[in-house]
């Protein structure tokens, strides 16, 4: 069985506001990939990392853990899920007790899925976990939560999830809050996990430019639905979407060429049409038909989907899985081979 | 040559450590002109927001400003009284702080934050004039006037960010320092902020100091960049020549820990780890994570050195360019 974790038409509302429309998504483990899941605030990124996780139920659809719905998955198959799927989430300040020392976090997974035999071992585990991202064990270990940085916080949550071994991470802005060097470390070292232990990652991100470094794929998601779904390079080079376009021309360039301050100001966020394309309100290219109803994603190549009526032409995304557009390590391996 | 708006000579402050002394800024020195946008890069805890603080006598014990000069309009602060210094700052230098917007008063309406900054600055006008006044600054920062009415928790990230900048600038700020105003901002909402700060800061004719750590935002903003390591500046050039020609091996560093839109795989971190301001290695700070460094970096602290085109670098390896 290598379907590892499946979303089918996942959705989730709170009372009248719907947080995320619809999305089916299948993450393969005989072909683990990191995909990216970008979007900004409000966009249901973060929402659909917690419904992956099991954080929340969904309201409409369902998630499927190896075949078995996560409603209904009993006290063992509870535990593989918990073991096999970890999360790394964005303010690593509230995932730690203020009144342990930051040890617990890591000891408490070694103990409780019995990592190592002797209490030495599990220090050599924990250490060489914390040197794998950049961390002195001897600055680190002791400490309590309010007694580290952001940053260092934040890195032992990652050898944290290293030292479970998962098939799956699910990072929910793992380096908002830390500098740019930082950054380049810690995803640097999510990159090496997937690379060395054939870890699926989706990582959940506002920024494109870092999801553009270590993803495969690439889900760009606009109030609640996906916009655009693919492989990395051809999103990033070639978007479709007009809201990936408008998030690409947003990033600032390290370039002597400046633009990124225009005189004439950046449209602010218009109100969504109801019933229609919800980015309908900021598109410079919208139609009357954009009103009418969600655009569904157009399958405008083997590894692209859209969802915009400028690619109706396309065939529709076939059951809507974006797992059926997205590549996988092995895929890309041998593409980079045969290319 | 133009006279600056701000000078700062020799900036020094420290905190007290059980471990010792921390010398977060070490002898910082630059000058700002009327109207530039200058940039204040650097990991953290490379001293970039400690300068700021300083530059207002905002620094809180167990910090304190050991030394230094800071002018603004050839006037020296340091010898200021506090009531002469509360009044000079947000009407002579305007801090936007990290995390300003959420440091606004839940329980107040935005008008009333902006009436009370007024107020506490001896501005006193009639109700009308007053509405009008706030109207203004909301409309000046791309608000509608109806905000002044709004609570924070009503507000959008980028909307509150706008609300912290039309509190900086309702006295007309010389100098506007602006702590990465934009980073809990989604890119483009952080464009549209930048923009409408440009433009503000364009109108009042105010000099803006930019802190924070996005080299590309660094590129697309600011005239002229100056790189700190460790407390100290280690390279200051107009940012064009940065870009094309980084002088110091850090610098370039940083440039390359940015991820490319161009190009994938070039996604590196600095080496190492920042040092430990209280435990700073001897010569230059950064040579522990320098793959240039040689004998001379382990012993001799470099200082900044002309590197051709109103650039300077403290780097023993860095040569200029003609």
């Amino acid at each position: 069985m290598s379907v590892l974790l499946r979303a089918e038409h996942a959705g989730k509302a709170y009372g009248p506001l719907t947080a995320l429309r619809d999305v089916s998504l299948t993450l393969d483990q005989a072909r683990p990939s990191i995909t990216a899941v970008v979007g900004e605030s409000g966009s249901g990124k973060t929402t659909l990392a917690r419904i992956l996780l099991g954080l929340e139920v969904p309201t409409t659809g369902r998630v499927l853990y190896h075949d078995a719905d996560l409603r209904t998955l009993g006290a063992a198959a509870r535990l593989a899920f918990r073991r096999d799927v970890q999360a790394i989430f964005q303010d690593p300040y509230e995932v730690y007790n203020p009144f342990y020392r930051v040890d617990h976090v890591l000891t408490t997974p070694v103990r409780k899925f019995r990592l190592a035999k002797s209490a030495a071992e599990a220090r050599v585990l924990i250490e060489t976990a914390l040197r794998a991202v950049g961390l002195r064990p001897e600055e680190i270990l002791g400490r309590f939560p309010h007694q580290l940085s952001g940053g260092q916080r934040q890195r032992i949550m990652v050898a944290r999830a290293l030292l479970l071994r998962p098939k799956l991470i699910v990072a929910d802005e793992p380096v908002s809050m830390v500098d740019a060097s930082l950054r380049a470390t810690i995803l640097g070292s999510l990159r090496s996990l997937h690379e060395e232990l054939g870890i699926n990652i989706v990582y959940i991100t506002h920024d494109l430019a870092t999801a553009y470094q270590i993803s495969h794929n690439i889900l760009v998601m606009y109030r609640a639905g996906v916009a655009e779904a693919g492989a990395v390079d051809g999103i990033v080079t070639r978007p479709e979407h007009p809201y990936t376009r408008l998030l690409i021309a947003s990033i600032p360039r390290v370039s002597t060429e400046r633009n990124w301050v225009s005189e004439a100001e950046t449209a602010v966020a218009g109100s969504a049409a109801a019933g229609g394309c919800s980015f309908m309100g900021r598109c410079p290219v919208a139609m009357s038909e954009c009103a009418e109803a969600v655009p569904p994603l157009f399958r405008t190549a083997a590894d692209r989907a859209v969802a915009c009526y400028h690619y109706r032409t396309a065939p529709e995304l076939a059951a809507a899985d974006l797992g059926t557009v997205l590549t996988g390590m092995h895929e890309a391996g041998s593409r980079a081979a045969a290319g | 040559m133009s006279e600056a708006v701000l000078e700062v000579r020799d900036l020094r402050v420290s905190f007290a450590h059980p471990l010792g002394l921390v010398r977060a800024v070490d002898g910082v020195s630059f000058s700002l002109a009327p109207g530039e946008r200058l940039g204040l890069a650097g990991e953290s805890g490379c001293g970039k927001s400690t300068m700021a603080l300083a530059i207002l006598r905002m620094i809180r014990p167990p910090g304190r400003i050991d030394g230094g000069s800071v002018r603004l309009d050839g006037v020296e602060l340091s010898v200021l009284n506090e009531e002469a210094m509360r009044r000079l700052r947000l009407a002579g230098i305007a801090l936007v702080p990290q995390g300003s917007m959420n440091s606004l008063n839940p329980v107040m309406r935005i008008g009333a934050q902006i009436e009370d900054a007024l107020a506490d600055h001896g501005v006193s006008l009639s109700r009308t004039a007053l509405a009008e006044r706030i109207a203004d600054l909301l409309e000046t920062v791309g608000l509608r006037a109806g905000v002044a009415a709004s609570y924070p928790h009503q507000l959008s990230g980028g909307m509150k960010q706008r609300a912290c900048i039309a509190i900086a600038i309702c006295l007309r700020p010389r100098v506007i320092i602006a702590d990465e105003p934009t980073s809990a901002l989604d890119v483009v909402v952080q464009r549209q902020v930048m923009e409408t700060l440009a433009r503000v800061q364009r109108d009042l004719g105010a000099a803006v100091i930019l802190v924070g750590h996005d080299m590309g935002l660094m590129a697309q903003f600011v005239d002229r960049l100056g790189i700190m390591y460790a407390g100290r500046l280690v390279e200051v050039a107009p940012v064009g020549q940065m870009v094309t020609v980084p002088r110091h091996p850090y610098t370039r560093a940083l440039i390359s820990s940015l991820p490319s839109l161009e190009h994938r795989g070039g996604l590196q971190g600095i080496p190492g780890l920042a040092p430990l301001l209280r435990d700073l290695p001897s010569g230059c700070a950064f040579h522990p994570r320098c793959s240039l460094a040689g004998e001379r970096c382990r012993i001799e602290t470099p200082a900044l050195r002309p590197m051709g085109g109103n650039a300077v670098a403290a780097c023993h390896l860095a040569e200029p360019v003609a």
